[in-house]
């Protein structure tokens, strides 16, 4: 993990979870595995709070802890690692897709276990239909049972799975030696044996729950009859059959999700909302038959993509053959045909739509960046692999000079590489050539730091701007308290306007300015987001298969 | 700009040959970087729509709900001399903290908060108060005994002497405490909970405080 990572998770986490689970956290990064003495030693935090965050750490799935890594009986050693706390910048993503899939019901699953970390389906529910009863007109409530059978869709999905049983020291882990950690030195790699959830036979086995009952509002004031509050009373104090089984939320199947749809929408974008759909269809038939990390799809034949089809977007088979032919022709090559029978056989490639998703992104910060004319010079590099100076400025079409300007420029920022080839051996300059090369694979990364370091300065300009109009942020919100319990007890408008005109026009104004920069920063950083998640599926995808 | 002749001057060999003229040397820079160079083209604008807002909504709530969750742990340690009004919420905020069990089926054991740190401060104040109320007593019996026998000043002194001594072993009392705090901190193979000052022996009252610590 870099600087920037770790500068960045150090903001998400002390924004989420305080100070000291910050400082623990980021040392834990920085240091490796460690045991409990070990962290208390040189973080110099108090025990009572090590083990409080350490305890938080866990419960989020920020930090993993396995005993018995140095023999048996070694003490507990905790490690932290990079890419799940990242996740923390997601979760806005992966709620509001919980919504657009399962409505209101999933988006509070997934809220509400993103926010505690691991729950169990029981206490779930309830919370989940509580909240739901609450935001409902009087009179109607949440059926535990409806809630439930959301859950169950989720889980059926493989959006949620069980919380993986806590590690215990076995023979088979302290066979596996390892150095020992020592402070200040880099992380030892992370081991790949670590137990994912996925290892567990029972990961999406919905237990039996026996839940019955209707969400509650929180003031149950006099039109909830008390016979219910004491059977409800009498309920929470019961077992559900759940104990001990958490749930939490699978990130990668969300993952899976994001990139099926910004294939679908590049797809969109990129030809017609037609083709887009039987991307979409392919890629549904598809879900249950190919495993996660696979390079492309099972071949589909044109038949079953034609049965497939949803029936009212009516295609017909000539059509849908056009249509294929024109997704393998495209120079995207998000779809490839892989044989000729049952009138053809198509793929969906995976691994090359994302690196050609990841090239566009590269390509259009470029542009952005430098403008379009050097970004001509950059996909010229991109296609033709390697170029001279002089081929540069020929291929490209740019004035000598111009183009030099740029190629430097690009240069310079590590966008483009300078490849040496000499003819003879002393490197002398006259008799070497110069070749301009874009590597895509070290860029794209370069690319995914950047936008570390981005939103690291993002969250930190935001914190600074809420930092400067804290007294006007304190006083705009006790106002509205004070406001809020006036038209509560049922005050007269006149008391009303007095107490909004104690913030003066003036200091309006710079809490509306201040609200329009946060609003700002905070989108961005959502939407910084989205070319993480692209790049880092890109690298990834990459590294697994090469 | 003054040494470019000289410099172009150096090479070896004909640089015209690589391409590179007179003019198109680019000019030489002194120092690092500003920290905000000029850009010469302008962000883009964020993408706006109904789906960016309420992802910005969320991002907002969730920032909010989560600062206020028992698993956002607050440094208690700049307290504020004068109360302020805004603490009153704050204390609301620790009875919350209070309330967060994890499972800890799920945690490993050494992770628990350990009882006898808790058992431990209310034990020095009975200490305390026990060793107070015997000197409080020992005051008013010496007092009495003082009014009776005015006239023998060996006796008195002798009383003081002992006062003298109680006091010094209050001290050490507290001595001892402090050092006991600091074994816990360290976290050693001793058993902290073996020191026996003699004072509670038979153990009673130390068992009363159990109930409710595997809690913060």
């Amino acid at each position: 993990m870099t600087a920037q990572e770790v500068r960045l998770c150090g903001l998400l986490l002390q924004e989420h979870f305080g100070e000291m689970v910050e400082k623990v956290g980021t040392h834990l990064l920085k240091s490796g595995a460690q045991n409990l003495r070990m962290i208390l030693h040189e973080t110099g935090i108090s025990l009572d709070l090590l083990k409080k965050s350490l305890c938080v750490l866990v419960q989020h799935g920020a930090c993993v802890f396995s005993s018995g890594r140095k023999g048996p009986g070694s003490p507990t050693e905790y490690r932290t690692s990079c890419d799940r706390i990242l996740r923390i910048l997601r979760y806005p993503r992966y709620i509001y897709t919980a919504k657009t899939l399962y409505g209101d019901t999933g988006e509070l699953i997934i809220e509400e276990l993103l926010q505690r970390g691991h729950m169990t389906m029981s206490s779930t529910v309830k919370t989940v239909a509580d909240r739901l009863t609450q935001n409902m007109e009087d009179g109607r409530s949440m059926d535990y049972n409806d809630v439930s059978n959301s859950f169950s869709n989720l889980v059926e999905t493989h959006f949620l799975q069980r919380c993986p049983p806590p590690p215990r020291a076995g023979p088979k882990e302290s066979a596996t030696p390892a150095p020992p950690p020592v402070p200040g030195t880099p992380t030892p790699p992370i081991s790949t044996s670590l137990p994912t959830a996925e290892s567990f036979p029972d990961c999406y086995k919905v237990p039996h729950v026996t839940l019955i009952g209707r969400g509650k509002r929180p003031l149950s004031s006099e039109d909830v009859d008390d016979q219910r509050n004491a059977k409800k009373a009498k309920m929470d104090s019961e077992t559900h059959g759940d104990e001990g089984i958490c749930w939490q939320v699978n990130f990668e199947r969300f993952h899976l999700h994001f990139r099926d749809q910004a294939i679908i929408s590049a797809v969109a974008n990129k030809l017609d909302q037609t083709s887009s759909e039987i991307v979409r269809t392919m890629l549904r038939m598809s879900e249950v038959t190919t495993s996660p990390s696979a390079t492309c799809t099972k071949p589909l034949s044109a038949n079953e993509i034609f049965r497939s089809l949803p029936t009212n977007y009516n295609i017909a088979r000539p059509i849908l053959d056009q249509y294929l032919t024109l997704l393998v022709d495209d120079p995207m090559e998000f779809v490839g045909k892989a044989g000729e029978s049952g009138g053809g056989m198509y793929v969906v490639n995976m691994h090359r739509a994302l690196a050609n998703l990841a090239r566009a992104t590269l390509e259009s910060v470029v542009q952005e960046r430098f403008g379009s004319r050097s970004a001509r010079i950059f996909r010229l590099l991109l296609r033709k692999r390697h170029l001279e100076q002089k081929q540069v400025e020929d291929f490209a079409m740019i004035p000598a000079k111009e183009a030099k300007d740029m190629l430097y420029s690009l240069l310079s920022q590590n966008l483009v590489q300078l490849q040496e080839v000499p003819k003879t051996p002393d490197y002398a300059p006259s008799r070497t050539f110069y070749l301009y090369t874009v590597n895509q694979l070290p860029t794209a990364r370069m690319l995914l730091q950047n936008c570390y370091k981005t939103v690291a300065n993002l969250i930190e300009r935001r914190l600074y701007e809420s930092k400067e109009s804290k007294r006007l942020l304190e006083k705009s919100q006790r106002i509205e308290a004070i406001l809020a319990s006036l038209q509560a007890s049922g005050a007269e408008p006149e008391q009303l306007t007095e107490v909004e005109e104690m913030i003066t026009a003036p200091e309006k104004q710079q809490l509306d300015a201040l609200r329009l920069h946060i609003n700002k920063l905070d989108s961005a950083e959502n939407q910084v987001d989205e070319t993480i998640f692209l790049i880092e599926s890109y690298v990834n995808s990459t590294t697994t298969t090469s | 700009m003054a040494g470019k002749g000289r410099g172009v001057g150096a090479f070896t060999f004909n640089i015209e040959a690589l391409g590179i003229g007179r003019g198109s040397m680019p000019d030489s820079r002194v120092g690092p970087m500003p920290l905000f160079p000029n850009i010469d083209f302008k962000p883009v604008p964020l993408k706006a729509g109904e789906e960016e807002d309420y992802m910005l909504a969320l991002k907002q709530e969730m920032r909010g709900t989560m600062q206020r969750l028992p698993h956002n742990i607050k440094c208690h340690a700049n307290k504020a001399e004068v109360e302020r009004y805004t603490e009153r919420y704050l204390k609301q905020s620790q009875l919350d903290d209070a309330n967060w069990t994890p499972d800890w089926s799920l945690l490993p054991k050494e992770l628990m908060p350990q009882k006898k740190k808790v058992v431990k401060p209310v034990k020095k104040k009975k200490a305390v108060k026990i060793s107070r109320k015997e000197t409080e007593a020992m005051l008013t019996k010496l007092d009495e005994l003082e009014k009776k026998d005015d006239g023998n000043p060996e006796k008195s002194d002798d009383e003081t002497e002992k006062k003298k001594v109680n006091e010094g072993e209050e001290e050490e009392e507290i001595e001892a405490e402090e050092y006991d705090e600091e074994d816990v901190e360290e976290e050693n193979d001793y058993i902290d909970s073996y020191f026996d000052n003699g004072e509670d022996f038979g153990g009673a009252g130390s068992d009363e405080n159990v109930d409710g610590e595997g809690t913060f």
